[in-house]
Formats: C-alpha cells, sequence, structure tokens
C-alpha cells in the first residue's frame, strides 16, 4: 500500500480547510494562526513533491518571519473587526459563485483531461543521494546569479523602505547630531585662559 | 499515484478560496494581505508541481524568488498599514476616501 496518495489527500483536506477558516474567522488573529497551519501544511506537500530546501525556507521565512510580523502587527493595532464584518451575508452568495465559477474554470483546463498521468506521466525518480538543495545552489548562483542579486537588492530596499515608512520623529526626543560630533575642532572646545601663576 | 492535474487543481481550489476571501472580507485589509499571500501560495505549487513532473529546476529557482517579493511585499504593506493606523486611527477600507476617487 503507497502511503504517499494518502498522505496527499490529508495534507490538502488540512489545507483546505484552513485556508477556508482564513477567510472567515471573526478575529484576525485567529486567521494569522490559521494562515500558519495552512503554510505548514503547504510546506509538507511540497517535501511530498521532493522540493524539500522550498519547503524548509517556506516554513523559515513564511512561518518563522511574515507570519510573525502580520500576528505582531494585528495584535500591536488595536482594531474593532465588528464594522468591518459588515457586508460579509452581503457578498457571500457572489463571492462563492464568483470563486466557483473560476474554480470550474481551471479546473476544466488543469484537469486529468490534459495534465493526467497518461498526458504528463511519472515524475523521475531519484536516488538515495539526491540532493535538492545542491541541485537548488548550483543552478542559482551559476545560471540565475544575477536575479539573484536582483532578489538582494529588493530585499534591502523593502527594509529601508519599510523603516521610512513606520519611523517617526518626535520633537522633544533628544538626538545626537552625529556630523557635528565628527566635525569639531579643537578649537570649538578648548579654550586657553593666560593667567598669573598663584603663589 | 498522484498526478499533476491533483496538484494543479489543489492549487486552483486554494486561488479560488482565497479569492472569495477578498470579496468577504472586503473592509478588512489585514485578512484582504492574508488572502493575497494565500494567492502567491497557490500559484507556489502549480510552479513546484510543474518543476517536479517536468524535472526542471527553473521553476523552483522562481518559487524562490516568488517567496523572496512576496516578502518584502508584505513588510512594506504591514508598514503603510501601521502608518494609515497612526494617523487615520482606522484600517476599515471604507474610511480610505481621502483621495475622493
Amino acid at each position: 500500500m503507497n502511503i504517499e496518495p494518502i498522505l496527499f489527500y490529508v495534507f490538502s483536506a488540512i489545507l483546505v480547510l484552513s485556508s477556508c477558516a482564513v477567510i472567515t474567522v471573526r478575529s484576525p488573529v485567529h486567521a494569522a494562526l490559521f494562515l500558519v497551519l495552512a503554510f505548514f501544511t503547504c510546506a509538507a506537500i511540497w517535501m511530498l513533491m521532493e522540493a524539500e530546501f522550498l519547503s524548509i525556507v517556506l516554513v523559515l521565512v513564511y512561518v518563522g518571519a511574515v507570519m510573525v510580523l502580520f500576528l505582531f502587527v494585528v495584535m500591536m493595532l488595536d482594531v474593532n473587526v465588528e464594522p468591518m464584518r459588515e457586508g460579509f451575508i452581503q457578498y457571500l452568495p457572489v463571492g462563492i459563485a464568483v470563486a466557483v465559477i473560476i474554480l470550474l474554470e481551471m479546473a476544466f483546463i488543469v484537469g486529468p483531461r490534459f495534465f493526467g498521468l497518461d498526458q504528463v506521466g511519472a515524475p523521475a525518480a531519484h536516488g538515495a543521494d539526491y540532493s535538492n538543495t545542491k541541485e537548488l545552489g548550483e543552478i542559482l548562483y551559476t545560471v540565475y546569479a544575477y536575479p539573484f542579486e536582483i532578489a538582494a537588492t529588493i530585499l534591502l530596499i523593502a527594509i529601508v523602505a519599510a523603516i521610512t515608512l513606520t519611523m517617526r520623529r518626535r520633537p522633544d526626543t533628544k538626538y545626537q547630531k552625529t556630523a557635528e560630533q565628527v566635525m569639531v575642532r579643537r578649537d570649538d572646545r578648548v579654550r586657553i585662559v593666560k593667567m598669573d601663576a598663584e603663589n | 499515484m498522484i498526478a499533476l492535474s491533483d496538484y494543479l487543481i489543489l492549487g486552483a481550489i486554494l486561488f479560488s478560496i482565497s479569492l472569495a476571501g477578498i470579496f468577504l472580507n472586503r473592509k478588512n485589509i489585514i485578512i484582504l494581505l492574508m488572502a493575497v499571500e494565500l494567492m502567491l501560495l497557490a500559484v507556489n505549487i502549480n510552479f513546484i508541481a510543474f518543476s517536479h513532473y517536468l524535472s526542471d529546476t527553473a521553476g523552483q529557482i522562481f518559487v524562490f524568488f516568488i517567496l523572496t517579493v512576496a516578502a518584502a511585499e508584505a513588510a512594506i504593506g504591514l508598514a503603510i498599514l501601521i502608518v494609515l493606523f497612526r494617523n487615520k486611527r482606522t484600517i476599515n477600507v471604507t474610511n480610505m476616501d481621502s483621495l475622493k476617487g
């Protein structure tokens, strides 16, 4: 008995249910926690597809950094969610209708008719010494070295943008003026006084 | 044996759920950001499935870059959210009409 399909269907069910919970629960904190569950299950599904490096990156970067940032912001802002729930029931039918139509259209295209096992076939099996991380690294630092640098620059710009957006200067706070400290000369600070010797 | 279409349909289901989430939570900008993250996750599932079944590593490289850009987008989006809340004391989308658009 192959355990792989069982794992796939169990993880898919958890993923779909938790993402349904993300968009329907009342409190944003619960939504963020369900999103963490969704990311975690998705990492397990990626592991089934032998994308070990990316699934670990998903857990580290998304669950470890982005979702913590989300939770931090949600808990820091004192938000009254009740007024934001209005229109939920009103838009429920049209939302479900649009989602179901798009799902049917996409399932028609990507379904078993064009992408089933007969058309695409089973993936190539790898040996026990296959390393997904090594393969990705070898191609990332050679063929995709330039996009890799651009990605690093994008992250740097994101850091600078996020800090400059949220930083505020309070008028009553005392700051060090580093430029003036560096620019200071001896004459600005030292005063030589000529006086007679005291007896 | 799991076929490629199973993974693709899973991605399609996830995409539709997050699209419905954008319809349902159109007042709450935090849930909107989370729905966008879910959409990116659905796209990433498609990329990895094609990469696995066609034995082409380029798909996984793409997912790597999508994750990078999505992390930057989430950080800047949340920073904008904090500035917005500091200035207006609310994050309700209906109150964001200062530009009279």
